[in-house]
């Protein structure tokens, strides 16, 4: 298995308010993440809002520039790249928005928006070509080539996430990074666009950076899952694994608060409800950033930071990770 | 977040909006008709006035309304009418001339603030902030006195100086809020340079609230020039013009309260119009600011 | 089971550029002290005008009331004069809505905005009313209380401002609260937070608590009945068990298929296909005909609601045991 994209020690920050305002400071958005991505794997992230994923997910295309550590694609480091090189290496990665109500032109046609990424890099298909290619895209993502000089707005959100995903193919990427790509749809729309990613993978290859909040979807489509909370990695690991026997006291928690589905579990009194909410990002805790929250937290977790530790297939950054399996159904969404 | 729980918002949005019937609308049709009559006495204003308005006969100084004459004739006994008519064209050329100028230059620079920030931003904002604070009246006064050629085009020129940064600034917060849609976001991370992400996405997309204003700024401009005209340092003499004509008219209109009534009677329906006209069409493109 | 308000052939319309559309069609639904009524649907079901039908607080120029009661206590909401309606509102009938920062009022402190009801509706006096306010604070979980009484909304986080907002809804001590997707704007760790504490205070105040929601798992966690609309009808609807075990309604079924789960993983999931309704343009008869997999040419008349057993109704012409 090769390696597409590699990130190390990646970091982004923001500096917030003025001096002049009573709130102002600088926001570790993304804080030191290292991630592998293989050829034709999905890697999961999942997060709460504020946990950094989406910085993540504009650092890896490019779109933002870390402000330390190095984003490497296809063994070349983006981020030292300007200019034509920038661009022309942004054709391997490309981004799935969570919003196909914003993130479509309302003035372009449907057939504009997915031959534009053509027009920006004429040396992909031939000028002649491409109103052949962006007929094969829209069949490709489940549309008809007919109707591309509809506008967005004759479609309803199921349907532009799908033009969404067929502007984000058009270059051949090698990577596509999914940010909530299902999170705005209607519920029994969801599911066609899990189908289809997962068919799009099968068929193309493409590795995926699927990040999400719905723990369920992430689930079911990432073979290896990485939960972030304040910018950090706190776990990683193969998803079956993670999802059956969380390590850190944070995904645990995640998966417990996680409404199941199932009328078995309504009963079952929840195994773990966190208190509180998560602290500002201006001012984080000292040491383990969810030790305000966790209730195995002792004084070694205010004081020392704990590092991402690997064993064999997984990761978890915790002082005192939990090691006997999980009862019950908590799991099971 | 999800969006599977309905608005009723979203409902409501769902509606089509129907362009074509903007016509139909009587507050968007009428003043529309009065502007298109007037662009077409400015075009050919021969089709309206037989008589040529710089034939004077002095002797008919200041006399009223006769036939074929109905707006009699002015201190230097030229007839009135003609006057008026093709004092349209001067008027309504700057009026379009500088709005032009000014929608030009709000369109590059607010799209252009709105697009680099930082310092690109803070200079053009800083620039329209010194405009802002400038008394435009007396900045316009003092440039005319010292030009000796007055021209259409000289005019025109100086009232841009001084009304550019209204527009300018109405587009970059428009654009402003254009350049953070995810579809711009989109097209940046496809790749797209600065010239394509501006032309096809940001300025398509925040252009609505100037055409509006644009109107409005017509009616405005139209009035700039006959004020600044009327004070005896915009067009002069040769030149036809309802400006010019109400400065003639200052000096003699309690014996002949024509020569100020008909001018300003034109002057006060063009700019009526053009307002209403902009006034209809911003609460067409954007209903909040009413 | 007593009946608190029973809402009868409920029909909601909507002003669209072709004259008023029809938003919610012929509702019936009954709400009984102690009990929550989740109301599951997707964009377009017309799960929040059914809601804000009820509530009285319908956009005025957009939305109207076609026909139908609403009944509360045999009284009938819909006939009431704006003034006792209102007092209806609010006292007997509290609302939570899904974003708590635009339905507070930004320039009031929380003290005051939950005060209010008190005022209005019970009477009390100033400083009667803070007192109040405090303890609802108190009750819904707000630490501290004392201290934040005077903040203003967008000094909350997203959960403590829901919290403050069912504090609003309780001022007056309903017997209903209506949520509207109370939870959906939240972090799934915070959700879990205010579903338990609106579970709490329906147990312990015996209210009636209608939860609006397109969560299927919130609705498994916390329905004692389910009423599943489809483009602004009611498709299916009885206790929460019997619909979880024996969903009957086409769209009921392949919307619990269509879920991510954790055995359905490695297998493509079962899609409902097609797109949702489009108000504007409904099929005739069945709404969902034109989606579902066992559509059939009766379905072109509209389907009536079917018994499953005395308890469980299902709109399909399949649903009594045809299929």
């Amino acid at each position: 298995m090769t390696t597409v994209l590699r990130a190390s020690g990646v970091r982004r920050t923001y500096r917030i308010g003025s001096l002049l305002s009573g709130r102002h400071g600088i926001v570790h958005a993304v804080d030191g993440v290292d991630l592998e991505l293989h050829s034709g794997e999905t890697l999961g992230i999942v997060g709460e809002s504020g946990s950094g994923k989406s910085t993540l997910a504009q650092l890896l295309v490019g779109m933002e520039r870390p402000s330390a550590g190095r984003i490497e694609l296809l063994g070349e480091s983006l981020h030292t790249m300007r200019g034509r090189r920038l661009r022309r290496a942004r054709r391997d990665i490309q981004l799935v928005h969570q919003d196909p109500y914003t993130s479509l032109d309302p003035r372009m046609t449907i057939g504009a928006i997915v031959r534009e990424p053509l027009e920006i890099h004429p040396a992909v298909v031939p000028r002649g070509d491409r109103t052949k290619v962006v007929a094969e895209l829209l069949e490709m993502v489940g549309l008809n080539p007919d109707q591309s000089e509809r506008l967005p707005h004759q479609f309803s959100g199921g349907q532009r996430q799908r033009v969404g995903i067929a502007r984000a193919l058009a270059l051949r990427p090698k990577v596509l990074v999914c940010d909530e790509p299902v999170s705005a749809l209607d519920v029994s729309v969801q599911a066609q666009i899990v189908n289809l990613l997962e068919q799009l993978q099968r068929d193309l290859g493409i590795a995926y950076v699927f990040i999400a909040h719905d723990l369920a979807v992430v689930q079911h489509i990432a073979d290896r899952v990485a939960v972030m909370y304040f910018g950090r990695f706190v776990e990683e690991g193969d998803s079956v694994q993670v999802y059956d026997q969380p390590r850190h006291p944070y995904t645990k928690a995640l998966l417990a608060a996680a409404p199941v589905p199932d009328r078995s579990a309504r009963h079952r009194p929840p195994e773990i409800v966190l208190r509180g909410e998560p602290p500002s990002p201006l001012d984080p805790p000292s040491g383990c950033h969810f030790r305000t929250r966790c209730w195995l937290a002792e004084d070694r977790c205010a004081t020392d930071d704990p590092a991402l530790v690997h064993s064999d297939s997984s990761a978890v950054a915790c002082h005192f990770p939990l090691d006997e399996p999980l009862q019950g159904a908590t799991h099971a969404r | 977040m999800p969006a599977a729980g309905e608005s009723i918002e979203a409902v409501v949005a769902a509606v089509p909006r129907d362009r074509r019937r903007l016509l139909r609308r009587p507050r968007i049709a009428i003043p529309l008709g009065v502007v298109v009559l007037i662009l077409v006495v400015a075009a050919v204003p021969g089709l309206f006035a037989h008589t040529d308005p710089r034939a004077c006969d002095l002797g008919n100084s200041g006399t009223g309304m006769v036939a074929g004459h109905p707006f009699g004739f002015d201190i230097q006994g030229c007839d009135l009418y003609s006057n008026v008519v093709y004092g349209t064209r001067s008027s309504v050329t700057i009026g379009f001339t500088v709005t032009a100028g000014c929608v030009l230059i709000a369109l590059v620079l607010g799209c252009v603030a709105a697009y680099y920030r930082g310092v690109v931003d803070a200079v053009i904002s800083r620039t329209m902030d010194i405009f802002f604070g400038f008394p435009a009246l007396v900045g316009q006064v003092v440039i005319l006195n010292t030009l000796h050629q007055r021209n259409v085009v000289v005019v025109s020129a100086v009232l841009i100086l001084f009304a550019w940064p209204a527009m300018t600034r109405l587009m970059r917060s428009a654009a402003l809020a254009t350049v953070d849609l995810d579809f711009v976001k989109a097209a940046r991370g496809l790749g797209a340079g600065p010239v394509r992400v501006i032309a096809r996405h940001v300025l398509p997309n925040s252009f609505a609230p100037i055409l509006a204003v644009a109107s409005l700024g017509v009616g405005g401009m139209i009035t700039a020039e006959s004020a600044l005209t009327f004070l005896g340092v915009g067009l002069r003499a040769p030149s036809i013009s309802w400006g010019v004509q109400l400065n003639q008219a200052q000096d003699s209109f309690r014996e002949h309260p024509h020569l100020l009534l008909f001018p300003s009677l034109f002057l006060s329906v063009t700019v009526l119009s053009f307002v209403m006209l902009g006034d209809a069409l911003r609460d067409t493109f954007d209903p909040r600011s009413r | 089971m007593t009946t608190l308000l029973e809402v009868s052939d409920l029909t909601v319309e909507f002003r669209t550029a072709r004259g008023w559309g029809v938003a919610v069609d012929g509702v019936d639904l009954s709400l009984a002290p102690g009990r929550t009524l989740a109301v599951l649907g997707e964009s377009g079901s017309g799960k929040s005008a059914t809601a804000r039908a009820i509530m009285g607080v319908l956009p005025a120029t957009v939305g109207r009331v076609g026909r139908g009661r609403v009944l509360l206590d045999g009284q009938d909401l819909l006939r009431l004069p704006p003034q006792e309606r209102r007092a209806v509102r609010g006292a007997r009938v509290g609302m939570v809505f899904q974003d708590a920062l635009s339905a507070l009022n930004p320039v009031l402190p929380v003290g005051y905005q939950i005060g209010e009801g008190c005022r209005v509706h019970l009477g009390m006096s100033r400083r009667a009313a803070r007192r109040r306010a405090l303890e609802l604070l108190d009750l819904v979980g707000i630490p501290d209380a004392r201290r934040r009484i005077d903040d203003y909304p967008h000094q909350f986080s997203g959960g403590m401002r829901q919290r403050v907002m069912i504090a609003t809804a309780l001022a007056a001590d309903p017997e209903i609260l209506i949520a509207d997707e109370p939870t959906t704007a939240l972090d799934v760790t915070v959700q879990a937070q205010i579903l338990q504490l609106l579970a709490t205070l329906q147990a312990d105040r015996q209210m009636s608590l209608m939860l609006i929601t397109h969560d299927l798992g919130v609705v498994a966690g916390m329905a004692d009945d389910i009423l599943v609309m489809y483009a602004g009808r009611v498709v299916e609807q009885g206790p929460a068990d019997d619909v979880f075990e024996r969903p009957t309604h086409p769209y009921t079924r392949a919307l619990l298929d269509s879920i991510c789960t954790a055995d359905r993983k490695g297998q493509p999931l079962r899609v409902i296909s097609g797109q949702p309704p489009d108000l504007g343009n409904l099929p005739s008869g069945c709404a969902f005909r034109t989606r579902c997999t066992q559509a059939a040419d009766v379905c072109r008349t509209l389907p009536p609601a079917t018994a499953v057993s005395p308890v469980h109704q299902a709109a399909c012409h399949f649903a009594g045991g045809a299929a």
